[in-house]
């Protein structure tokens, strides 16, 4: 089937226009581009406020976790972990990363959605670029990811975890990267996915894993070596470790080898892994007719 | 194939006549061994409404989706509003509207909403948005709805928001893939109401699917598509007159004597049917009045039926639309529309 289906994008099946045509044509098609990846963007933002059961759902997961499972292990960890932090701190960044993690993956489904309830036709037959269509969709996702997040802010001083201006912008800025990077994932994931069934099996195979293999919710001090190799190698743990010590400057931070990964070096990792992804996501929306 | 002349549209075949709005020469599309067009050619004038007539699996949404640029064609050339379908796809996209079989609105948003996006998308400036929208809205009669969610919406009202939708970039050639299936028959009249209105305000080329022949008649033009091959076109008036006979149904006081009198006078077969006498003769309305002049019976009553578009589709397949359509249930399983945006 898909070789029967144009897979071109629109600029390579552009004829050459008059020289004196080109360049307005192509300040009109850059308008109509830029602006049609605003408009994806606003509707994911609509979409939210309009289903205010996503945003409870969204929020609940996160604040059980926080309180219950963090109360209850922390009573546990009477010694606190790594760094001199109480438990309940410690799990308090893992959360947000989590909540961010599962609500980019989760904005990117609307891509199979769209698909099922045909809006993506209406998209996809459109004048424009798909790639405008995918960055508006990844800039809808990873800010609808990060106003989650940031409403969890707020359990902070609850859980003793004091935010400077500062460290709020950092945390900021790092939740962006991660959910930068999910929802570029995400996106990888639904263009290869038909049906809302499967791609709720991918999410428990994928996601549950992924969060935690990544030190969201226990120190990566003292493993196994089993799963300390794991931990290492899921690119989430460095993203949960930025996050982490964004907030908590005396956390102790991802060692690989005795080497403490520096902030910089892992907020480059999520960029390009992010970029890699999204760059990924295009090429297969440009392919899925 | 070409469509015959007739008085009132320019002849898309003739040189001196304006470009065509949809041109399509032996375009064909394979599924693997599944044939679904094949070698189609025809012609569309503009502002001319076309339609094409056939049961489902036919390959009505096939064609249009190749001249909508969403499948790729197997063999064969067309052009809409003078643009290729294969090297011009994004002039192409820009100058059509489409509305799809299903619904393809976005629930969560507004009317209003749904018809921004769609400009935007479509390059419309800012500036004229609204200008637009609001007689759209009017149009299809949501003006107070606008600001509502779609899925609040019933079946009839989303279908003209999507037929307002397909109009707000003022597209050269607008398509219509059976806009008006499992609709109530009250508002399949509203929509082709609209559709009229349209037409004579915005002079917008029309091409439209459909497997209702009372839709049909409306067309200027029309093409009867059976497995994947046109079999006919031409104004549904010469289509009927191609395939001949009138019905004439006389009730009269003595049939036997009737018939007997008839046959006599004419050299025609008359069948006693339903209670009541059928002839058929090449002009019902001319063989009423001589009829009279030989009939010495009280006739009670008579009735003259022009052939339909049933007649003309049993003509050219030898088979009615409905018996066809029972034999292609399978073959909406080919629907490109259907299937094109799943990977399969």
């Amino acid at each position: 089937m898909d070789g029967s289906i144009a897979a071109r994008t629109p600029t390579e099946a552009a004829p050459t226009p008059p020289p004196a045509d080109a360049a307005a044509r192509r300040q009109t098609m850059l308008t109509r581009n830029g602006r049609t990846i605003a408009m994806v963007w606003q509707r994911e933002l609509i979409r939210l406020r309009r289903t205010p059961t996503r945003i409870v759902t969204g929020l609940a997961q996160p604040i059980i976790f926080l309180f219950i499972l963090g109360a209850g292990l922390g009573s546990l960890i009477q010694q606190g972990v790594p760094g001199g932090l109480d438990y309940q701190e410690f799990l308090f960044p893992g959360i947000l990363s989590m909540s961010i993690i599962t609500s980019a993956l989760f904005s990117a489904v609307s891509i199979v959605w769209d698909r099922e309830f045909g809006f993506m036709r209406e998209m996809l037959v459109a004048p424009v670029s798909r790639t405008s269509i995918v960055l508006g969709k990844a800039l809808g996702g990873g800010t609808v990811a990060v106003v989650q997040g940031l409403i969890l802010v707020v359990a902070a001083p609850i859980v003793g975890v004091h935010l400077t201006v500062g460290r709020l912008f950092l945390l900021i800025v790092s939740l962006l990267l991660l959910a930068y990077a999910m929802t570029a994932f995400g996106i990888v994931l639904a263009t290869r996915i038909e049906r809302m069934e499967s791609f709720q099996m991918v999410m428990t195979l994928v996601l549950q894993p992924m969060i935690f293999l990544s030190g969201a919710v226990f120190p990566l001090q003292n493993l196994p070596t089993w799963l300390a190799v794991i931990t290492h190698l899921n690119p989430a743990t460095y993203a949960v470790d930025l996050v982490r010590r964004s907030v908590l400057p005396d956390a102790p931070g991802v060692e690989i080898a005795g080497w403490l990964v520096p902030m910089w070096a892992e907020a480059l990792l999520v960029v390009t892994i992010g970029t890699g992804l999204l760059a990924l996501a295009v090429r297969l929306f440009n392919r899925t007719d | 194939m070409l469509p015959a002349p007739n008085g009132s549209l320019p002849d898309p075949a003739t040189s001196s006549a304006p470009a065509p709005a949809v041109e399509v020469e032996h375009l064909v599309k394979r599924f693997g061994g599944f044939t679904a067009v094949d070698d189609v050619s025809f012609a569309v004038a503009p502002g001319e409404l076309f339609g094409f007539l056939g049961p489902n699996g036919a390959g009505k949404t096939t064609t249009i989706s190749m001249l909508c640029t969403l499948l790729s064609a197997s063999a064969g050339r067309a052009t809409v509003d003078g643009y290729d379908i294969t090297t011009q796809r994004d002039e192409v996209r820009a100058s059509i509207g489409l509305v799809f079989q299903e619904l393809t609105l976005d629930d969560y948003l507004t009317a209003e909403e749904n018809l921004r996006f769609h400009a935007v998308m479509y390059g419309v400036p800012r500036s004229q948005v609204a200008e637009r929208m609001a007689p759209l809205l009017e149009m299809v009669g949501l003006t107070e709805r606008k600001g509502q969610q779609v899925r609040y919406f019933s079946g009839g009202m989303k279908r003209r928001l999507e037929i307002a939708r397909g109009l707000i970039h003022a597209p050269r050639v607008l398509f219509l893939d059976e806009p008006t299936i499992g609709l109530d028959p009250q508002t399949r009249a509203h929509i082709w109401d609209y559709v009229d209105e349209l037409r004579c305000r915005e002079s917008t080329t029309m091409f439209l699917t459909t497997h209702y022949m009372d839709e049909a008649e409306r067309c200027d033009r029309i093409a009867i598509i059976d497995q994947g091959r046109i079999v006919a076109i031409d104004t549904p008036d010469a289509l009927k007159a191609a395939v001949g006979a009138d019905t004439v149904t006389f009730a009269t006081a003595d049939d036997a004597l009737a018939a007997r009198q008839l046959s006599e006078a004419f050299g025609i077969e008359v069948v006693g049917q339903n209670g009541g006498l059928v002839v058929r003769v090449p002009d019902g309305e001319e063989f009423v009045p001589s009829a009279f002049g030989v009939l010495t019976v009280g006739v009670q009553s008579v009735s003259v039926r022009r052939p339909s578009l049933d007649d003309v589709f049993i003509k050219y397949t030898g088979r009615a639309i409905r018996d066809a359509e029972a034999g292609a249930v399978d073959q909406l399983k080919m629907n490109p529309m259907v299937r094109g945006f799943r990977r399969g």
